[in-house]
């Protein structure tokens, strides 16, 4: 059997990828420890040219390998968010190893192994291909998470990431294996039409969904499959922890998008008010337990947990039973922008925490940030717009985010979710810009004296000017951003 | 011939042994078994259903899922021993160091 060379063609940048993470795996053993740094900027070269690719095929809409793969403008929009989020997390990680003493250049590879695998879930179009995507990204970040791992609480993020992560799989393959027992494939296209001809009310299909809510559930860490999130988040190296709360997240909810409106679409009017209790009871617990955290990366956990609930906001509006098609489109392409937005000022916050590392746990602990404008005027500024921006205040991409998201919901009736997620809002501003108040309005402890220097390295400048210049040109101008997130919607049937 | 639904109550049973041997055991090797019983589970319902629908592609499957879980194993034995040798436990309920 020979593969059709078209199909190879259309998944060029997942072999690219592959390849890359390969040969910095093979490489690094004969790399002198002192110039690993080359292994980074190969592979965030190989993102650029894959970056390329996917942006000159963007209007095209390939199948692949017997309907596995889909190259469609949704996958292709996943793909740019990811690449631009795996380059950050590499020119990060070039600096923050450094300070952490890490010299090993598989990390890069692992990432890229990772970015694969994302990728393929992306632009999977079959439930046991999303399934593989999946393992990929979650088996290198297993590794990943524990990569200190002369640090008991890398390791113990790492197990506790893993036996939580290997179970939510679990159930996704049984849910999986029940949907190929009722439809007798794991195409989408194939389920679709089995939704059809089953109706709503098949036993099977109904524990099959919900066994899928469950596992995509703890992939994108809502209520109440979000405990690991916290530990994981804390544990890890901050690096690896802004790598997991965007592209990950950003991955896991392009393939749950997917599943659950193109082969689970059917079946809507179910999965609909699921989706409403999780996306209410996200919102709460996310925002009300961020209030109370004292470490910021916990803290950052909680928050990603809130806004996983206000991109569900959109998810629900997407899923409607009543609501015509253009209402849903929105409601779809709102939670593109707002994951995108998301992807940013996370992102950003992430950076600067890793930024005032230093040996020890310094930085990490919010009261570290006591008096920071003082001693990092810089480094606090760009706390400051980040913070801004996840509480949601113009003029950042996190209040246009916000915006088209309940701008969505009230299109769509929904207008008292809209008011609950503004109230929540409300509260999150208060742990956000706590941040800002200590970083503000308090002396430095002279003890602290002015000790922590600003590390600059040039891939660090890089990466946080990119995610400042992210989260105030698309504050200022999201009008591109937004025409491309509505052009590149799942067609809805 | 044995009927379907035989097999689905099977796969079921040993489905919901590994979940509850997950959440109550408290040995974390135990704890990766009961995922690989969860996995197992699953290989049993795609075999059944590619019988029943004489559609091979449900044994092709279970190779993905039975290279998969293998790798997992891999990677979790190499997180546990990382952890052992740091902490001398393997008892989840030792691991505090973050609030679980």
């Amino acid at each position: 059997m020979t593969l059709p060379l078209g199909d190879l063609v259309a998944i060029i940048p997942e072999l690219i990828v592959a390849t890359v993470a390969c040969l910095v795996l093979v490489l690094d053993p004969i790399t002198p420890p002192s110039r690993t740094h080359w292994l980074a900027w190969l592979s965030v070269a190989s993102l650029v040219a894959c970056f390329g690719i996917t942006v000159s095929r963007m209007d095209a809409t390939v199948t692949a390998f017997s309907d596995l793969m889909i190259l469609d403008p949704y996958a292709g929009y996943w793909k740019l968010l990811l690449y631009v989020v795996t380059a950050l997390t590499i020119l990060l990680s070039l600096a923050y190893l450094r300070v952490e003493r890490i010299h090993l250049g598989e990390y890069y590879g692992l990432i890229l192994l990772s970015l694969a695998g994302m990728m393929i879930m992306v632009s999977a179009a079959d439930l046991l291909v999303i399934y593989l995507g999946t393992e990929l990204m979650s088996l290198s970040l297993y590794v990943l998470a524990g990569f200190k791992r002369f640090e008991v609480r890398s390791l113990e993020a790492s197990a506790k990431y893993f036996v939580l992560g290997s179970f939510s799989s679990g159930i996704l393959l049984y849910g999986i294996s029940l949907l190929f027992g009722v439809a007798g494939s794991t195409r989408l296209s194939a389920i679709a039409a089995a939704v059809g001809t089953h109706g709503l009310d098949d036993p099977a299909l109904l524990f099959a969904m919900i066994l899928l809510v469950v596992g995509f559930g703890f992939k994108i860490a809502v209520v109440p499959f979000h405990m690991w999130t916290p530990d994981v988040y804390e544990g890890s190296p901050t690096s690896v922890t802004a790598f997991m709360a965007v592209a990950s997240k950003a991955a896991s909810f392009a393939a749950f998008l997917r599943v659950f409106l193109e082969g689970l679409g059917g079946l809507r009017e179910k999965w609909y008010a699921l989706f409403l209790v999780i996306c209410v009871a996200t919102l709460i617990l996310g925002n009300v337990v961020a209030i109370v955290q004292t470490n910021i990366k916990r803290m950052l956990a909680y928050s990603s947990i809130a806004h996983a609930g206000y991109a569900l906001i959109g998810v629900v509006v997407a899923g409607q039973a009543a609501a015509d098609n253009e209402t849903r489109a929105l409601g779809l392409s709102s939670v593109m922008l707002y994951l995108a937005m998301y992807a940013f000022m996370t992102f950003g916050a992430f950076a600067v925490v890793a930024l005032l590392r230093k040996g020890g746990l310094e930085g990490e602990e919010i009261e570290d940030f006591t008096g920071l404008a003082k001693r990092q005027p810089l480094a606090a500024l760009l706390m400051l717009v980040f913070m801004v921006s996840l509480a949601g205040i113009p003029p950042t991409a996190g209040f246009i985010g916000k915006l088209y998201v309940f701008m969505a919901a009230v299109n769509a009736g929904l207008t008292w979710l809209a008011v609950v997620a503004v109230l929540l809002t409300a509260v999150s501003a208060y742990y956000y810009l706590r941040v800002v108040m200590v970083m503000y309005m308090r002396e430095p402890d002279p003890s602290a004296g002015l000790v922590s220097r600003l590390t600059t390295s040039p891939a660090l400048t890089l990466v946080l000017a990119s995610a400042f210049a992210g989260v105030i040109l698309l504050g200022l101008f999201p009008d591109p951003l937004v025409s491309i997130t509505t052009s590149a919607v799942l067609p809805f049937k | 011939m044995v009927p379907l639904s035989y097999y689905v109550i099977l796969s079921a049973v040993v489905f919901i042994t590994g979940v509850v041997g997950v959440l109550i055991r408290r040995n974390i090797i135990i704890i990766l078994l009961s995922i690989e019983l969860m996995l197992n589970a699953t290989n049993i319902n795609f075999v059944a259903f590619s019988h029943y629908f004489q559609n091979i592609a449900g044994q092709v499957f279970v190779f993905f899922a039975l290279t998969v879980a293998a790798s997992e194993v891999a990677v979790g034995l190499a997180i546990i021993i990382a952890l052992y040798r740091s902490k001398s436990t393997i008892n989840v309920d030792e691991f505090q160091l973050l609030k679980w």
